[in-house]
C-alpha cells in the first residue's frame, strides 16, 4: 500500500509539474506592457452598464441609496431614448462592503458582462481595490463619493468632491466666518480621516490655527467617553469631524450629554448627510455644520424635480444626499461624454470628457479632462430641526478640482 | 481494493480541476476557481484540526492572513524594485520601508516566512493552550479572538499595512507579469495542484499512527492519556499543519485575487473558511475541500443572480445543511451508499464513497461526527 501510494503522489506531482511548465512557457515577464481588448458589444439596440454598490454588509445602508439614484437616472435616460439610441441594460453587482469583493465584481462586470462603464464604490478601500482592475483592463469607473484626493486615474472619473472642494472650503468657512483660532480633530481610523487631517494640520499651520488634539477611533467604535472628555478639556473653538457610520451616533450623544453645544463649540462633519441625520438623531445634531456640494434643500427647479422624482420612486420619507446626487450626475456625465465622442469606446470617451457639463441638481458641473474630477460648488450647511440641512455659506462659484493640491503652496505631501 | 475508493474521488476531483475546468471556463471564471482553491487549501487543514482532531478552529483567518500579508508585502517590495518604496507608503506613510518589511524583499525568505511563521505562531499558541488542557469552546473563542485582534491590528497600521485598504495593485509574481492571462492560468494550476497534493497528504496522514491517534484524542482524550500518549502533542501537530496550510492558501490568494485586506483575514472570513468544511463534511477526506469549493461557487453564483438578497439564500443553505446533514455532504453520499447496499445489488461495492465498511473509514467517521454534532 505504501509503495502504491507514493507512486500516486509521484504521478500527481508530475501531472502538476507538466501543467506548470506548459502554462509558464508563454507567460509575460514583469515589465512587459499589458494589452487588453474590450469585449463591449455595441451591435444591438441596448448597451450594458454596471452598477457596483454594497447591497450587503456595513456599507449597505449608504450604498443602497446610491444604487437607487443610479437606477433612477438609468430609467430616466431610457425613457428619454437611451444613449446614442441604445437603451441602457443594467448589470447590478453587490460589493458586499469588502474591498476584495469589489475587485472581483469589477473584474466580472468588465470581462464577463462586457459593460461599457461601471458606476459605484463608496469607501476609499473599495476604490483603491477597483483601481488596478480598471487600469489593467482599460475600463471606465465613475466614483460618486467625496474622498481624500491625491489620486487621478486615467480610468476613473470622480464625481464627488476632492479635498479642495470640501475640506479646504470648510476650513475657509471656519476661519473666515467662525474666526476660529484653534481646532480639535476627531476621526475614524482609516485612510480618509488620516489624509484629511494631514491636510487640515498643514492648513492650520499656514493660517495660524492651533490643532489642540487629534483622536482616532476604529471604524464602528461606539466608545467616545474619553474622546469627548479630551475635546471638552482642550476647549478648541471648533471640532472637525471625519468619523464615519455608527461612531457618529455615539460621538454626538456623548457630545450633547457632556454639555457641549453647537453654539459654544461647533462640530463640522464631512461624512454626515441627510441620510445619516435621523440615525444620529436630529436632537443631537441640530445646529451643527456639515460640508458638502449638495443638499436636499437647494432651491432650484432641477433639484426640486430630482427630489420629487426620488420621493415618488422611493417613498415620501426618502431623502436625497450628496453622494446620491453625485451618482445620479455621474450617469448623465457619462451619457454626455459618450454622445460627444459618438462612441462607447473607453479611450474615445476619455478623450471627449474634457468640458462635458451637466445641469445637475447641485448646479452646473463640468468635467476636467486632465484630472477626471468635476468642478463643484462647496456648500457649508447647518442641520435644521427637521433633520434637513440648510446652506449657510457657499463658495458661490464652482471650484476647479485640484486633487493633488498643487495650487496650495502650504501643502507638502 | 476498497482502500482505493477515496482515491477514485480524488482522481475525479483532479480531472475536474486540472483538465475539465481549464478547458471549459473563461479566464475570469478560472480565476474565481483559483480563489476557491486557496480557500479549499485552508479548508483541508481545518478538516484535519476540526474534523479529525475535534478542535474548533474558528480563527484560521489569522494564519491565512499571515501567509497572505507576507506574500503581499513581498510582491509590493518586488514591484518597487531594489531599495524602492511601495506606492501606498509614499501616500500614507513616511515614504520609508519599515525594518520589519525588509526581509521580505527576498522571494526565498518570503516563502520561508509563509511556511515557518504560521508554524511558529500556531506552535507557541498550541503549546500554551493544549498543555494546559484548554479545549472546546474556550479554545474556539481564543482562536477567534486572535483573528479579530489581527484584523484590528492591520486596520490600525495604515502607514505600514495599508490599513482597511489592505495591499493591492501587484504587477508581478516572482518575475511573471500578473496582467497576462497565461500567467493567471499558471497560478490556477499552482493553486489546484497544491490543493490536490495537500488532500493526498491528508489521505496519507489519516492512515498513519498519528492520524489514528488524532481521531482517538478527539473521541476520548482521557483514554489516550491513560494509554501513555500526551494528547497535547498530537493536537499541537494537527493545529500546526492546519496553520501552515491556511498560510499557503493565503499566500496563493494574493496574486490570484490581486488584493488582501483585513476583511479577508478577520472573524467573518474565518467563519467563511469553516462553513465550507462543515458543508462538505469535516471528517471526510474530500469533504472540506469540496465543501469550500462549493461554498465559494455558491456565494459567487447567488450574489450574481440576486445581488440584493443573496445573503438570505446563503444563510438558508447553511441552516438546511446543519439541520438535515450535520455530517455535511459526505454524509449524503454515505446515505446513498447505504441505500444502495440495502438494495443488495452489486453497486454497493462501487458506491461513490465506497469506504471500507467495518473498519475505520469515511462513513464511520462522518457518522460519529454527526452524532457528536447531535449531542451538542
Amino acid at each position: 500500500m505504501r509503495t502504491k501510494f507514493s507512486s500516486r503522489i509521484l504521478a500527481a506531482s508530475s501531472v502538476l509539474a507538466l501543467g506548470l511548465t506548459a502554462t509558464a512557457c508563454g507567460g509575460a515577464k514583469t515589465g512587459d506592457t499589458a494589452t487588453s481588448e474590450s469585449c463591449v458589444d455595441t451591435s444591438g439596440d441596448t448597451i450594458k452598464i454596471g452598477f457596483l454598490n454594497s447591497l450587503s454588509g456595513t456599507m449597505a445602508i449608504s450604498e443602497t441609496t446610491v444604487f437607487k439614484s443610479l437606477s433612477m437616472a438609468a430609467k430616466e435616460i431610457n425613457a428619454d431614448g437611451g444613449v446614442l439610441g441604445k437603451k441602457l441594460e443594467i448589470v447590478s453587482e453587490d460589493g458586499q462592503s469588502e474591498p476584495t469583493v469589489f475587485a472581483e465584481k469589477a473584474t466580472k462586470l468588465i470581462q464577463d458582462d462586457c459593460v461599457a462603464a461601471v458606476f459605484g464604490g463608496w469607501t476609499s478601500s473599495s476604490r483603491k481595490a477597483m483601481l488596478p482592475v480598471f487600469e489593467g483592463n482599460d475600463a471606465l469607473l465613475f466614483y460618486p463619493v467625496q474622498y481624500e484626493g491625491l489620486e487621478s486615474s486615467h480610468n476613473i472619473f470622480y464625481t464627488g468632491a476632492t479635498t479642495n472642494q470640501q475640506i479646504i472650503p470648510a476650513l475657509d468657512f471656519l476661519k473666515q466666518e467662525k474666526k476660529i483660532k484653534s481646532i480639535f480633530l476627531v476621526g475614524s481610523d482609516y485612510v480618509f480621516p488620516r489624509t484629511a487631517n494631514k491636510i487640515i494640520k498643514q492648513y492650520a499651520a499656514a493660517n495660524g490655527i492651533k490643532v489642540l488634539g487629534e483622536e482616532y477611533q476604529p471604524l464602528g467604535s461606539t466608545d467616545f467617553g474619553t474622546v469627548v472628555d479630551k475635546v471638552k478639556a482642550a476647549g478648541a473653538d471648533a471640532v472637525f469631524n471625519t468619523l464615519n457610520g455608527d461612531s457618529n451616533v455615539a460621538f454626538f450623544k456623548e457630545y450633547k450629554g457632556k454639555g457641549l453645544t453647537a453654539s459654544a463649540m461647533p462640530v463640522l462633519s464631512v461624512s454626515i448627510a441627510e441620510e445619516e441625520v435621523p440615525g444620529v438623531g436630529v436632537g443631537n445634531l441640530e445646529g451643527q455644520y456639515t460640508a458638502w456640494n449638495y443638499y436636499q434643500t437647494i432651491d432650484s427647479p432641477t433639484n426640486q424635480k430630482f427630489v420629487t422624482d426620488f420621493k415618488a420612486a422611493n417613498g415620501a420619507k426618502a431623502v436625497t444626499s450628496d453622494p446620491m446626487e453625485a451618482a445620479y450626475t455621474s450617469l448623465y456625465l457619462w451619457k454626455g461624454m459618450v454622445e460627444k465622442a459618438d462612441s462607447f469606446d473607453v479611450e474615445d470617451v476619455i478623450d471627449a470628457s474634457d468640458g462635458v457639463s451637466y445641469d445637475a441638481p447641485e448646479g452646473t458641473v463640468e468635467v476636467d479632462g486632465e484630472n477626471h474630477h468635476i468642478a463643484k460648488t462647496a456648500l457649508i450647511g447647518q442641520v435644521n430641526s427637521e433633520g434637513l440641512i440648510d446652506t449657510v455659506w457657499s463658495s458661490d462659484k464652482p471650484i476647479e478640482p485640484d486633487p493633488y493640491l498643487k495650487s496650495y503652496d502650504w501643502w507638502k505631501n | 481494493m476498497k482502500k482505493l475508493y477515496p482515491y477514485v474521488g480524488w482522481l475525479l476531483l483532479a480531472i475536474g480541476l486540472l483538465v475539465l475546468a481549464p478547458a471549459v471556463l473563461s479566464d475570469f471564471r478560472l480565476g474565481l476557481l483559483a480563489k476557491y482553491c486557496c480557500y479549499a487549501i485552508a479548508a483541508v487543514g481545518i478538516g484535519l484540526a476540526w474534523g479529525r482532531g475535534g478542535m474548533l478552529v474558528l480563527g484560521q483567518g489569522l494564519y491565512f492572513g499571515i501567509g497572505a500579508y507576507a506574500m503581499a508585502m513581498h510582491l509590493k517590495l518586488a514591484d518597487a524594485g531594489p531599495g524602492g518604496v511601495p506606492d501606498f507608503m509614499a501616500l500614507y506613510g513616511d515614504a520609508a520601508v519599515p525594518g520589519w518589511w525588509e526581509p521580505l524583499r527576498s522571494g526565498a525568505l518570503a516563502v520561508v516566512v509563509i511556511l515557518v511563521l504560521p508554524a511558529l505562531v500556531a506552535g507557541l499558541l498550541g503549546l500554551a493552550v493544549f498543555k494546559r488542557r484548554i479545549k472546546g469552546a474556550y479554545f474556539a473563542i481564543l482562536s477567534q479572538a486572535l483573528a479579530a485582534a489581527f484584523a484590528i491590528l492591520l486596520v490600525g497600521q495604515v502607514k505600514t499595512t495599508g490599513g482597511a485598504n489592505g495591499l493591492n495593485n501587484f504587477q508581478g509574481f516572482f518575475g511573471y507579469a500578473l496582467f497576462d492571462p497565461a500567467n493567471k492560468r499558471m497560478l490556477y494550476f499552482l493553486a489546484a495542484g497544491i490543493l490536490l497534493v495537500s488532500i493526498l497528504a491528508m489521505a496519507w496522514l489519516y492512515r498513519t499512527r498519528f492520524g489514528e491517534l488524532l481521531v482517538a484524542v478527539r473521541d476520548g482524550e482521557e483514554r489516550v492519556r491513560f494509554l501513555g500518549t500526551d494528547p497535547a502533542n498530537v493536537k499541537l501537530a494537527a493545529y500546526v499543519i492546519a496553520a501552515v496550510l491556511a498560510s499557503i492558501g493565503g499566500a496563493l490568494f494574493v496574486p490570484i485575487a490581486g488584493i488582501v485586506s483585513p476583511d479577508d483575514v478577520g472573524v467573518v472570513a474565518s467563519i467563511g473558511l469553516l462553513a465550507g468544511v462543515a458543508l462538505g463534511g469535516r471528517a471526510s477526506l474530500l469533504g472540506p475541500a469540496v465543501g469550500a469549493l462549493l461554498v465559494g461557487y455558491a456565494e459567487t453564483t447567488l450574489s450574481e443572480a440576486f445581488p440584493g438578497s443573496w445573503s438570505y439564500f446563503q444563510g438558508a443553505l447553511f441552516v438546511l445543511v446543519i439541520l438535515l446533514l450535520p455530517g455535511g455532504l459526505a454524509q449524503l453520499l454515505g446515505l446513498v451508499g447505504r441505500a444502495n447496499a440495502h438494495r443488495g445489488d452489486s453497486a454497493s461495492d462501487h458506491s461513490p464513497r465506497g469506504v471500507p465498511r467495518g473498519k475505520r473509514g469515511e462513513t464511520e467517521v462522518s457518522r460519529s461526527a454527526s452524532e457528536e454534532a447531535a449531542a451538542r
